[in-house]
């Protein structure tokens, strides 16, 4: 499946494949018809992380040039990162040189900020836990300042902050977009509104989608902080109840909320958290009703989440025809629905 | 809306009617960030809060600056939380002494522009989505008699602020229901540096001050809730605190 290698200009133009576990059927559609493909009573829930520009360029000490990719920010005020070599986003991450291996209390010199090795991680010496010398404003000031956003090398220039924020982003959360959420423009939101489709939204660390080390790749999506709101508790027992269904925008959301139900006996309560579930085939989702995300490829690890929702050959056959439809992947591509019809 | 817990957003924070917003949020339990483009300042304004034992946070950005919206927004969210209240007050009032219109060049009409309209509709951009999704949020522009009266020499700002209190009237009306509210602001003539660069003449005694304007902008923002979305208010005319 190619990739979409730029931000599109008109998201709801995109091609929503909508794919229906119950009767079987793979519609080809646009993200414009949302709307009817959603009725007055169900819920969307979005994760409303902004995205960090979450790529550090920088050297150690020794001057050896290196590039930093954070991961997620930890309770202490450290960060878990990925260390990587020279060059930069429009290198494949796999042709990456090796970076330098490094002890704790190596120090980062990271463009106007500083860092230092806290914890080296398994399963890699490229698996990092670091501390910036900054805190508070001056800390998010210099990320700002020397960050850039994370980036893959099909694409065709270097992104800018607002190519990368959903258009209701409010914490920087994520490393990388909580892309399944980009096409929906406000104009589609409200449209969605005025015909009684809820909303409600939750705080998901989205982290790295690929190092470029298999050993790094085989254990993503690592454990992820959330933060559910009361309120969206309150939303997803109000729609379940009457009959309404919670469509998650992303698998951010869908990790949430069913790590977090699973954690107190398939009953969502709000509150921060930290997941690990990693949803497929056998898993018996709680609080999801279907999803809204990109298209991936069958082999990713999310394809297997979306075998919680939908058998392994329906998924198969889909992937095809969105193959066969010119469909366009990652994070800027065309969407996919999986939702009983 | 009660402000205790809140998290505020004002703009041109370092001095003037910024500063005494600031002051009077953070008094009133809110968790404010002020930002300015004078870095001293603001780090000062906010460090005498954080002395008392408020939460007040200090950055530095131009907010007539495309490139300085989305680190600023992502700074402040990442600080204080996802924005209940954001406060448009950063203005530029063009060279001084004002000059005529024929006398205008078109870039310092086009520099107020920036900083007073599309400064703050791109701010706009980056906040009120997530306080639409949120249910609820209070969008402020700090607006002038200027817009409203005609005063030869006031041309530049006098029009970026007819068009700031458009924008905010048609945020309003397309958000009509999200539960996210705009409110175009006149304070008044002020004892300010701004006011001062405007008319160096003037006598104090005849002008407001900012901490009485900020403490009438509070009570406005407490009862949000019953103020039509997209109404203009004469600081003068609201409750005093």
């Amino acid at each position: 499946m190619n990739a979409a290698r730029w931000p599109r200009e008109h998201p709801e133009a995109n091609k929503l494949l909508h794919i229906s576990p119950d009767t079987g059927r793979i519609t080809d559609k646009r993200v414009e018809h949302l709307p009817e493909l959603l009725r007055a009573g169900d819920l969307l829930v979005v994760n409303d992380a902004a995205t960090l520009p979450a790529s550090l360029q920088g050297r150690t000490e020794d001057g050896t040039p290196i590039e930093l990719r954070l991961l997620a920010r930890e309770e202490e005020g450290t960060w878990t990162a990925v260390l990587f070599g020279a060059g930069d986003w429009r290198m494949r991450t796999e042709d990456r040189p090796a970076p330098p291996v490094l002890s704790v209390g190596a120090r980062l010199l990271l463009g106007s900020l500083a860092a230092r090795v806290v914890e080296v991680l398994p399963p890699s010496p490229r698996l990092l836990r670091v501390a910036f010398d900054a805190q508070g404003a001056a800390l998010w000031s210099g990320l700002y300042r020397s960050g850039r956003p994370v980036q893959y090398s099909y694409l065709t220039g270097p992104l800018a902050l607002w190519h990368i924020q959903t258009s209701y982003a409010a914490r920087p959360w994520a490393a990388e977009p909580p892309s399944a959420g980009l096409p929906l423009t406000w104009t589609l939101l409200l449209e969605l509104r005025r015909r009684g489709v809820r909303f409600a939204s939750l705080t998901h660390a989205a982290g790295l989608s690929s190092t470029g080390d298999a050993l790094l790749d085989a254990r993503l999506p690592r454990p992820e902080r959330f933060d559910i709101p009361a309120s969206t508790v309150e939303a997803i027992h109000a729609a379940r109840g009457a009959g309404g269904r919670v469509v998650a925008v992303g698998t951010t959301v869908v990790r949430a909320l069913e790590g977090r139900a699973a954690n107190s006996n398939g009953i969502l309560t709000p509150g921060e958290g930290v997941t690990d579930l990693l949803l497929g085939p056998g898993f018996i989702p709680r609080v999801v009703n279907g999803l809204l995300t990109g298209v991936h490829e069958p082999t990713t690890s999310h394809a297997t989440l979306l075998q919680a929702f939908a058998p392994l050959p329906l998924l198969q056959e889909a992937a095809q025809i969105a193959e066969k439809l010119g469909y366009l992947g990652h994070e800027f591509g065309d969407s996919c629905l999986v939702l009983n019809a | 809306m009660k402000l205790e817990g809140k998290a505020v957003l004002v703009t041109g924070a370092s001095r003037g009617l910024g500063e005494a917003l600031m002051k009077h949020l953070a008094w009133k339990g809110a968790r404010v960030v002020g930002v300015s483009r004078n870095a001293q300042e603001m780090e000062a304004v906010a460090a005498a809060l954080r002395a008392q034992g408020h939460e007040a946070h200090a950055l530095a950005y131009d907010v007539g600056d495309k490139e300085a919206i989305y680190p600023l927004v992502g700074a402040a969210s990442a600080l204080v939380g996802p924005l209940d209240v954001l406060v448009h007050n950063a203005s530029a009032l063009g060279p001084t002494p004002l000059p005529l219109l024929l006398d205008t060049a078109c870039e310092d009409l086009a520099h107020v522009l920036e900083v007073n309209l599309i400064g703050p509709f791109r701010l706009t951009k980056a906040v009120a989505g997530a306080m639409a999704m949120r249910g609820g949020g209070v969008v402020v522009h700090i607006t002038s008699d200027a817009a409203v009266s005609t005063y030869p020499r006031w041309g530049a700002y006098g029009v970026s602020k007819v068009a700031l209190e458009h924008l905010g009237r048609i945020w309003a009306a397309e958000l009509e229901g999200t539960g996210v509210r705009f409110f175009n602001v006149d304070p008044g003539d002020m004892d300010t540096k701004m006011h001062r660069d405007a008319i160096p003449n003037a006598d104090p005694a005849t002008l407001a001050r900012p901490d009485d304007v900020a403490a009438r902008l509070l009570t406005l923002l407490e009862r949000a809730e019953a103020v039509p979305s997209g109404s203009r208010l004469e600081a003068s005319r609201l409750e005093a605190a």
